[in-house]
């Protein structure tokens, strides 16, 4: 036993060393920027605390039992007949229904809540980003201000950010995890994705879902500043030679990794729908409907339904 | 000719390949040598390659998984080796395209060649022994379904060497495996192993469903099957309704790829939900398929080695009813962040969390059936003790990521991998190794080694916390899978212990192997007499170790659900029949296996493009169905004289073994 505890200190030893390395602030999803990471957050924990009712008694048995009823001390406390009593079996039907049950409130409760795609009411209107995913980069487009970027988000805090979303090549998904919420993006389809940021920072955003060879280096900096300085930034990507037309995007979606950000201080309009439909998005479909209706990831409205 | 095959499909220039290669050959000429050596050939051909009695399946089913393991735990060990080093200026020592393959493999390995036949080589070895029958419903079936799950395996070992293995991960989502994004052989070989394997698996399922319902002895109702048969039963149908759903998107995914069709493309009206939800239909109750006859081996382990019934035995038999039916209505929450509506995750998220009421239900069983026992510590209660409280941890791991609002932040990430790692490792493999440590002396005549068992046990339970409580964390601290290098800096560390964690399951593994190498070594000194090296409960127990190929000479007839030990009790127990009968056994034939070479020569064909071969070996698979079917003698009859000899000497072994005792 003696080596057992052993093997089981060195263990817990090695796991905390490496927290104490890294630092708990690392913990980017125990240490949210906005809103809904920090409900996200009071999930984790209040699932957590309710399921520990349960494991609690259920790892204390666990070592009791075996300890006490072993053979060589199981003695007269041996009930070789004993296989049932009822209200044992109630209490361990009943309990863990008790707490699914509370669980499912709580899950109803923040799955309305915190759908992705529910704009984030704070009175100030929302800036509208668009993002693409490609082979290996992120595109994000500005439309309302008529800007681009590849690799790096800029933004300001405490402004909901109003983000449609797809790929223009395999399925991905983007995440910045101390925002909360990831979601895919996939071709010929839309998804959409609401966040705010609390306080000017840089985070890490990243594609969680993989994506073929350049995955690992599909990541970007999400940065959010104040409203000054992110209109400061506008002037300077307006100022970048580069413009985004299609040719320019013919050559984005050439597959690459690691690509520096790139500013272009003009898009075509309405290359995010150029883009939809390229990638599958039916013809008959234009483009009004597309950011008019909060679409979910529907990919063949009904024209009938249009009416 | 040769359709896409050419030399330049061996990838020469990539060391850690060939070395692999190189490896694999020297051990397989190792063995062949060693087989011709011996003169074993004949032997081999005549008891094991061509057997369709279900033991010997079984055994053959469980080397294969071991096998396999070993190929799985090789990857594991590489990918945790790569992610230890590959942080910031250092990429490691893989390139992502053999990294890719390598996470692809290793989960396509682990779940379909390791996971699957173990549990099936133990249901085949066990099954019809616990129900008292005398083999499998279709024993000629069980050796078709055995060799074409082998045929699938050869498939991924082979494309070690020839060509490559799928970079789009085990679960292969499209358009990523679509011919557009994946365009060379390896997707070809993960589709055609898995689909091969499957239809193998769709196979044991009918088998084993048609055995359990119609085969048992006398005496036997539903309600008096052991534990461990009502999980198999509730498993073969979980395969029956789920397996198609796999072959049918594979098949979809098949036609995207070799005849431009558009099911799962971005374009042209293919949808890519539409593989993702398919596949995790058959997905999720797979996860069931193997974890629910774990429990099974649990609730065996757990009463045997306490000296008591199973508490709660018809709470065990709805609990793991239930669970059969709710896996079918959960496996959305394996893409909440589609852009589905609240109210379809709520659904699918809370009808995940109401799985967690009837396996709190099973765990609270186990704990009460060990409440006022007398526990005896062998192996595989070691591996039932341990696993209670750690599958508990993964199940709370769980029940997060069944939270649409949490898993919108941990999924896809390393907390996801800690989770179902934390199920498939305590839930499944512990199970799986206590059940064939629990039933090697039923199948083989002697006890396997304690002292390494136990240390395998160790290094298992160790490393296995070693290696993922620091993938728990990395989850949190937002570290995606499946990274073939990184930038953060911070995660470095976690990867490190992670590894480290890798390196001492290793340890466990290698004493398992030494456990067998002692164990066969001093197999005269571990021989188990009896038929009962456990004081076992189960009508298993009742007859020889290893048993007769007929099993029972006399069928057993059953009042208890725990029928041997009741049979114990009353002393009606090694009863002598008044006298033997003839037994029809079915006889061997070679039919199996060469329907399982011609599956591996058309999966080779159709990676290859190699349009006769695949021809050839389809039109050969239905000839050797179609002369099968026309066979009349398929049986043979051991004479009740013959019936009578090898009892009277099995209880002459027993009276010597008990009267030494």
């Amino acid at each position: 036993m003696k080596r057992i505890r052993k093997l089981i200190l060195a263990g817990l030893s090695l796991i905390g060393a490496a927290l104490l390395l890294s630092g708990c602030g690392q913990l980017l999803l125990f240490n949210p920027k906005g809103p809904i990471g920090e409900a996200e957050r009071f999930v984790i924990f209040a699932a957590i605390a309710l399921m520990l009712l349960v494991v609690i008694p259920v790892a204390i048995m666990n070592v009791w039992f075996p300890w006490r009823y072993r053979a060589a001390r199981s003695g007269d406390a041996y009930a070789p007949k004993w296989n049932n009593s009822l209200k044992i079996e109630v209490v361990v039907w009943l309990v863990p229904a008790i707490i699914v049950t509370i669980l499912g409130i709580l899950v109803w409760e923040t799955t309305h809540r915190l759908d992705p795609y529910k704009p984030i009411e704070t009175g100030v209107p929302p800036v509208r980003i668009e993002a693409v995913s490609l082979d290996w980069k992120w595109l994000f487009i500005y439309p309302e201000l008529n800007i681009a970027v590849v690799n790096q988000l800029v933004f300001p805090a405490k402004v909901p950010l109003s983000f449609r979303l797809t790929s223009a090549s395999v399925m991905t998904s983007f995440f910045i995890p101390q925002l909360g919420s990831q979601i895919y993006a996939m071709g010929g389809m839309q998804t959409q994705l609401n966040l705010l940021a609390d306080e000017p920072g840089t985070y890490a955003g990243q594609n969680q879902q993989y994506s073929g060879l350049g995955y690992s280096g599909m990541n970007f900096k999400a940065i959010a500043t104040s409203r000054e300085e992110f209109d400061a930034w506008v002037q300077k990507v307006r100022q970048s030679p580069e413009v985004l037309d299609l040719t320019r995007y013919e050559r984005l979606e050439t597959p690459s990794e690691k690509d520096p950000v790139t500013l272009f201080s003009s898009v075509d309009p309405g290359l995010f729908d150029t883009i939809l439909v390229k990638h599958g998005m039916p013809m008959k479909m234009n483009s009004t409907d597309l950011k008019s209706e909060p679409q979910r990831m529907h990919m063949h409205p009904n024209p009938s339904e249009k009416n | 000719m040769f359709g896409k095959l050419s030399l330049s499909a061996v990838p020469y220039h990539d060391l850690i390949v060939m070395g692999a290669v190189a490896g694999s050959i020297l051990l397989g000429v190792v063995i062949l040598g060693l087989v011709t050596y011996f003169r074993l050939w004949k032997p081999l051909w005549t008891e094991w390659l061509t057997s369709v009695d279900h033991k010997k399946i079984g055994i053959m089913y469980i080397v294969l998984a071991l096998v396999m393991m070993l190929r799985g735990i090789s990857d594991a060990i590489m990918m945790r080796a790569q992610q230890a080093m590959a942080a910031g200026m250092s990429h490691g020592y893989l390139p992502p395209d053999h990294f890719n393959q390598i996470f692809s493999a290793h989960g396509t390995i682990m779940i379909i060649f390791v996971a699957m036949p173990f549990i099936v080589g133990l249901m085949n070895i066990v099954i019809p022994l616990q129900i008292g029958a005398r083999d499998v419903a279709f024993p000629y079936l069980n050796a078709v379904s055995f060799w074409l799950t082998a045929a699938g395996a050869a498939l991924v070992m082979v494309s070690l060497g020839v060509g490559e293995f799928s970079t789009a991960g085990w679960s292969g989502y499209a358009p990523l495996t679509e011919k557009q994004f994946s365009p060379g052989t390896g997707v070809d070989y993960w589709m055609w192993a898995f689909q091969i394997s499957g239809a193998g698996s769709l196979l044991t399922s009918i088998n084993f469903l048609v055995t359990i319902i119609k085969m048992r002895a006398p005496g036997m109702t539903l309600m008096r099957m052991p534990i461990f048969v009502w999980s198999a039963l509730c498993t073969a149908v979980l395969m029956v309704l789920s397996f198609p759903v796999l072959t049918a998107a594979l098949g979809m995914l098949t036609m995207d790829r070799y005849l431009g069709m558009h099911f799962f493309s971005n374009t042209l009206g293919g949808n890519m939900m539409l593989y993702a939800n398919l596949f995790w239909i058959w997905g999720h109750p797979e996860v069931y398929i193997v974890i629910l006859p774990a429990f099974g081996i649990y609730s065996e382990v757990v009463a045997t080695f306490s000296g008591k019934p199973l508490f709660g035995y018809t709470s065990m038999v709805y609990a793991t009813a239930a669970i059969m039916v709710l896996s079918f209505s959960v496996w959305v929450h394996h893409f909440f962040t589609m852009g589905a509506s609240a109210n379809v995750n709520i659904f699918f998220g809370i009808s995940t969390m109401i799985i967690a009421v009837p396996t709190g239900v099973k765990i609270f069983n186990w704990l009460f059936t060990m409440y006022r026992g007398r526990i005896r510590f062998a192996t595989p209660m070691y591996w039932t003790a341990a696993f209670i409280a750690t599958f508990a941890v993964g199940g709370m791991a769980g029940i997060l990521l069944a939270a649409p609002a949490s898993d919108y932040v941990l999924h896809n990430s390393l907390f996801l991998i800690a989770h179902f790692h934390n199920m498939l490792i305590p839930g499944a493999l512990f199970s799986y190794l206590a059940g064939f440590t629990y039933w090697f002396p039923k199948a083989m005549g002697f006890k396997l080694n304690e002292k390494w068992g136990r240390r395998a046990f160790f290094g298992w339970l160790v490393g296995f916390y070693l290696s993922f409580i620091p993938l728990y964390i990395l989850g949190i601290m937002g570290m995606p899978r499946r990274m073939a290098h990184y930038d953060n800096l911070a995660w470095h560390p976690f990867l490190i212990v992670a590894a480290v964690g890798a390196a001492v399951i290793t340890l466990g593994v290698a004493s398992q192997l030494i456990q067998l190498l002692v164990s066969i070594k001093e197999r005269r000194a571990a021989r188990d007499l009896t038929g009962d090296p456990w004081g076992g409960r189960t009508l298993e127990w009742a007859i020889a170790s290893p048993p007769p190929v007929y099993n029972f000479a006399q069928l057993p007839s059953v009042h208890e659900i725990d029928a041997f030990a009741d049979m114990k009790e009353k002393g009606t127990a090694y009863q002598r029949p008044e006298r033997y009968t003839d037994i029809h056994m079915p006889k061997n034939t070679g039919a199996g296996f060469i329907n399982g070479v011609l599956a591996f020569a058309f999966g080779f064909a159709m990676v290859w493009y190699i349009w006769w071969l695949a021809i050839l070996s389809a039109l050969g698979m239905i000839v050797i169905m179609i002369v099968r079917a026309g066979d009349d003698h398929r049986h043979y009859t051991v004479t009740a004289a013959e019936v009578a000899r090898i009892e009277t000497q099995r209880y002459q072994q027993l009276a010597a073994a008990r009267g030494a005792a």
